[in-house]
């Protein structure tokens, strides 16, 4: 027993603590290394545009950067390579958004050919301080030192712009110094990019307001807050969904352990009965009885809620070490509040007691003489099945087994409602896995079908297209155009880089909800229903676009279609009407192609050679290699949940086949008197267990497919929508995993079974 | 009576029970005979080891030393499945407190039996011998003493057994409903001419038997032949 109160006090203990501990390390790194609260990005920006932002009202610290999307050569490494270098101040430390040096130290003042990396890139690639690196910044090749290796607040979550997944070997983040990265990006005594802290009680959207208008001279794309700051909401999601598991979890495990020991606690009451009654003869009150046994609990509780606080310190200690590593945070602020430990005791110190009373008060309040004698035979009905006429097909095990069921109907429900949360734990570990595949399948097999996608630094003819289709292995092409944008409706409002795409096009599709494709209407805006939702606008309604680069244009557009999307929100549109709307003719910002895999490696010797390309994205390579990051983490998982789901099955069945036992002993003992073989006994025992099981796999699917669709719904976000897709494989998978935990713990009591003493239970009555 | 006849034979009969420090023992080298179709009652003491000589003859327990032998097969070699098959097929018990399946009904209860048994007579058949015909969809819960009892017997006495072994079978029982017991046991034994054992400390009881066997300290302490047997409504006690 107090096994079970372990088990369910420890993973709460772990959950809480993990999920505690990696916000208060999240918010130590943020406010130690200065996380800014705004930031924007824009064209360019003299200088002294600083103090202007400085100015506004709210504001407290300002610190200007410049920032540069790179290509890099790695030698050895043929794959496109692409980065972001931020300045770092030529002297003195950063004021926002400060690096925790991991090796090696940080730019030496006005070097112009040292770098520092970024972790998760040099691990990626097993750089170390001292090696050599090719950036072509502004279409230049230069060769870099590696001087330090850091992690940044600003970039936990690490994602390539635009990009679906991270991809840790094709993008880097890097710093260098500011005078070195302005010359080489031609932005001397200017800047492109800002972030700023908020001083006590600003309003956020008021600041944001005014360095928009600050900047709208400057092209400005729109300053947005940390709760738009990509490494901040993909960490915030995650965390999100941690913490859901991190409630749904410990409540099934305490719940499963209160309501076992609550069983059990019955039971071993009931066994006192005559004891109780011998105590009650001598003159003890209820009350000494009561206090006997609660004392008994509270031992029992004491010795399983200390071994399981140690157990859930020590997981959720090497579960939140896991998490750093994963998160890369610089350290772990590791805390177990004394609250959560008193929480666990308290929920199964209450369900124990309360066995303990109730049993205690039915034992108590028989008049001692009658307590002495045996319990009267329980009592027995035919069920509602053996009436509606299934009695004739069953044996008399069969319906011993149906009736004992139906005896105790909450019992039995309990039981398997613990089995059935055994399967939906399961489940819900393998559901991420299924919505993801399904996601990329989707995404990538339905509707971004290009192996390359090739941006150019700035718009260009679409002559590009032609030369690009020229090379060796390039089977087919098709030009977009991006151009940043807010979209409005009423007083909502968007920031998103609208994608002009060719009609008829092959390799970006459009599909509608039920994942068929949809022709892109030549005029109009198409948006991803989520989109659409959270603009508040439906087909046919008219919504303003906001240009936020070239001329600033303002339109207004209808909305033309809806389509359907899992991974981000897109807003499409006709590529030249998009053009009309720019007065750019016909400008494209990059080309998909696809591309005879055979030919890639020569197809991106090509590409880095070419000036003005700004980077070029290999669609399979990175989502394989985001599976190969994933594998780990969701192998761990697999194994707790599996882990978790055997310990709840196998705790439920064990105890309340023990419980079976030692209640049916003295029947069982009889039908062997009879002639029954020691198998036929255990079917009866164990049968009415093997019946709850299977009840409890059904139910389980429900329960598991109602835990996934409320994940599901509640991490709902521009991000992604992860849709409810259950396989067969995780259905099969977690009802196995349930089903044979039950067999091996069917199995230990089946080797007691074989063990009764028939003379000794025959001769003590009951 | 001739040999064949012999249903149970054993010889130097011991069980010794090993209690720790102590070893008990409860049988001390046991001869005896129990002839078919006969009646017999093993009269002791609580602790002469009638209730071990019972439990051995019905495959329930092993000796430890000697040897019994059902219808010339020797019992102290079996394995454990061929005990159950020997109980199952052969042996009936009837014991002091019933040990009904509390979830079953009385048809059924008989059942359970006549289910797993080779040649058996229908459950309301055996019921109606024991005159509970009238209760057959009664669970345990709903009857008397006595007619959980006759329950007991009924479900013994339905697989059609070669011996019919009863430990204390009124010992639970006021005397007007033991009576009512007992005479079902004597009417099957009469009818259907099984050979009965029935363990009692009851003296009274041991005059409506064929041939009472006296133990005491684990030994036969007399043999006695009742030339004439009562009817257990001629008993009281």
């Amino acid at each position: 027993m107090p096994s079970v109160i372990a088990s369910g006090v420890s993973t709460f203990i772990m959950s809480v603590s993990t999920m505690q501990s990696l916000r208060l390390t999240q918010a130590a790194f943020y406010r130690d290394y200065r996380f800014a609260d705004v930031f924007a990005s824009l064209k360019r920006a003299p200088g002294r545009v600083r103090r202007r932002i400085l100015e506004i009202p709210g504001v407290d610290v300002v610190q200007t950067r410049v920032a540069a999307s790179v290509n890099i050569d790695i030698s050895g490494f043929p794959d496109p390579v692409t980065g972001d270098i931020f300045s770092l101040p030529d002297t003195g430390e950063s004021l926002l958004n400060k690096l925790y040096l991991r090796q090696g130290r940080l730019v030496e003042p006005f070097r112009d050919n040292e770098v520092v990396i970024g972790e998760a890139f040099a691990e990626a690639h097993g750089f170390k301080p001292g090696d050599k690196l090719g950036i072509i910044i502004n279409g230049r090749r230069k060769t870099f030192t590696i001087v330090g290796i850091a992690l940044s607040p600003e970039h936990i979550y690490q994602m390539p712009p635009g990009a679906m997944f991270p991809d840790f070997k094709r993008y880097g983040v890097m710093w260098m110094g500011r005078t070195a990265l302005a010359t080489a990006y031609d932005m001397k005594g200017a800047f492109n990019d800002v972030a700023l802290t908020l001083s006590a009680g600003a309003d956020i959207n008021d600041v944001i307001d005014r360095l928009d208008e600050v900047l709208r001279p400057y092209g400005g794309l729109g300053a947005y807050g940390r709760k738009d700051q990509l490494s901040h909401r993909y960490l915030s999601e995650e965390f999100k969904q941690l913490e859901r598991m991190a409630a749904i979890f410990p409540v099934i495990f305490l719940g499963v352990a209160a309501f076992l020991l609550n069983v059990v606690v019955s039971r071993l009451v009931s066994i006192q009965r005559e004891e109780i009654a011998v105590l009650k003869a001598f003159g003890y009150s209820n009350l000494d009885i009561g206090m006997h046994f609660v004392k008994l609990i509270f031992l029992i509780i004491l010795f399983g809620v200390a071994v399981g606080t140690a157990g859930g310190y020590w997981l959720g200690r090497y579960l939140s070490t896991v998490y750093m590593e994963f998160y890369r945070f610089p350290f772990l602020k590791y805390e177990l509040r004394p609250a959560v430990a008193v929480v666990a005791a308290l929920v199964s110190g209450g369900a124990a007691i309360l066995g303990t009373l109730h049993s205690v008060r039915r034992a108590a309040l028989l008049p001692p003489a009658q307590a002495m004698r045996p319990e009267a035979p329980a009592r027995y009905r035919e069920t509602l099945a053996e009436r509606l006429g299934l009695k004739r097909i069953l044996s008399q095990p069969d319906r011993m087994i149906i009736r004992h069921i139906g005896r105790r109907p909450v019992k039995s429900l309990l039981t398997v409602t613990g089995m059935a949360f055994a399967v939906a734990i399961m489940m819900v570990g393998s559901f991420q896995e299924d919505a993801l595949d399904y996601m990329v399948d989707v995404q990538f097999g339905l509707s971004q079908r290009e192996d390359l996608a090739v941006t150019f630094i700035k718009p260009t003819s679409r002559r590009a297209l032609y030369d690009l289709q020229g090379l060796e292995g390039v089977q087919h092409g098709e030009i977009f155009r991006t151009v940043y944008a807010r979209l409005r409706f009423r007083n909502r409002s968007y920031r998103i880089a609208i994608q002009g795409l060719e009609p008829g096009g092959d390799l970006r599709r459009l599909l509608d909800a039920d994942l068929r494709p949809v022709e892109l209407p030549p005029s109009g805006i198409v948006l991803t229903d989520y989109l659409g939702e959270m603009l508040g606008v439906r087909e046919g309604d008219r919504l303003t676009i906001e240009v936020l680069e070239g001329g600033r244009p303002v339109v207004d557009v209808p909305v033309a279609a809806l389509v359907s999307q899992f991974i981000g929100v897109s807003a499409y549109m006709d590529i030249s009407a998009l053009n009309r709307i720019m007065h750019e003719g016909n400008a494209i910002s990059g080309v998909y192609l696809s591309a005879d895999p055979i030919y890639q490696p020569r197809i991106f010797a090509r590409l880095k050679g070419m000036p003005r390309i700004a980077g070029t994205e290999v669609r399979e390579k990175a989502i394989r290699n985001f599976y190969d990051t994933m594998a780990e983490t969701m192998l761990i998982f697999t194994f707790i949940n599996t882990l978790l789901a055997g310990i709840i099955a196998f705790g439920v069945v064990y105890n309340s086949a023990r419980i079976a036992l030692s209640e049916r002993s003295r029947e069982l003992a009889s039908l062997r008197v009879l002639g029954f073989t020691k198998g036929e006994i255990a079917y009866i025992l164990l049968g009415e267990l093997g019946v709850l099981a299977l009840a409890a796999v059904p139910a389980g699917f429900l329960i598991g497919r109602g835990m996934c669709a409320y994940i599901a719904e509640s991490l709902k976000t521009d991000l992604y929508r992860v849709p409810l897709i259950l396989e067969m494989n995780t259905y099969a998978f977690a009802a196995t995993v349930v089903l044979v935990s039950a067999c091996i713990s069917g199995l230990i009591v089946r080797y007691k079974l074989d063990r009764l003493d028939l003379i000794a239970v025959l001769k003590t009555r009951e | 009576m001739s040999p064949d006849k012999t249903v149970f034979q054993t010889r130097g009969l011991a069980k010794i029970y090993d209690m720790g420090e102590v070893k008990v023992h409860a049988l001390r080298g046991v001869d005896m005979e129990i002839y078919a179709g006969e009646l017999v009652v093993l009269l002791g003491p609580s602790g002469s080891g009638k209730s071990t000589l019972l439990n051995i003859l019905g495959g329930l327990d092993t000796a430890t030393k000697g040897q019994v032998t059902y219808h010339g097969q020797d019992l102290t070699r079996a394995t454990d499945r061929e005990l159950t098959y020997y109980r199952r097929f052969y042996v009936g018990f009837v014991f002091q407190f019933y040990n009904l399946i509390p979830s079953l009904t009385a048809w059924e209860n008989v059942a359970v039996v006549t289910e797993i048994a080779g040649d058996p007579m229908k459950p309301e058949e055996a019921l109606r011998i024991v005159g509970l015909g009238d209760r057959l969809n009664h669970f345990p819960a709903q009857l008397s003493g006595g007619e959980q009892q006759r329950v007991a017997i009924a479900r013994a006495i339905a697989k059609k057994p070669a011996v019919l072994l009863c430990d204390e079978p009124t010992g639970a029982l006021d005397s007007a409903t033991g009576i009512v017991v007992l005479e079902v046991l004597e009417k099957i034994n009469r009818e259907l001419g099984t050979a009965t054992v029935l363990i009692t400390h009851n003296a009274d009881i041991a005059e409506m038997a064929d041939r009472v066997i006296y133990l005491s300290d684990g030994l036969i302490s007399k043999v006695r032949i009742n030339e004439h047997k009562k009817s257990p409504r001629d008993l009281h006690w």
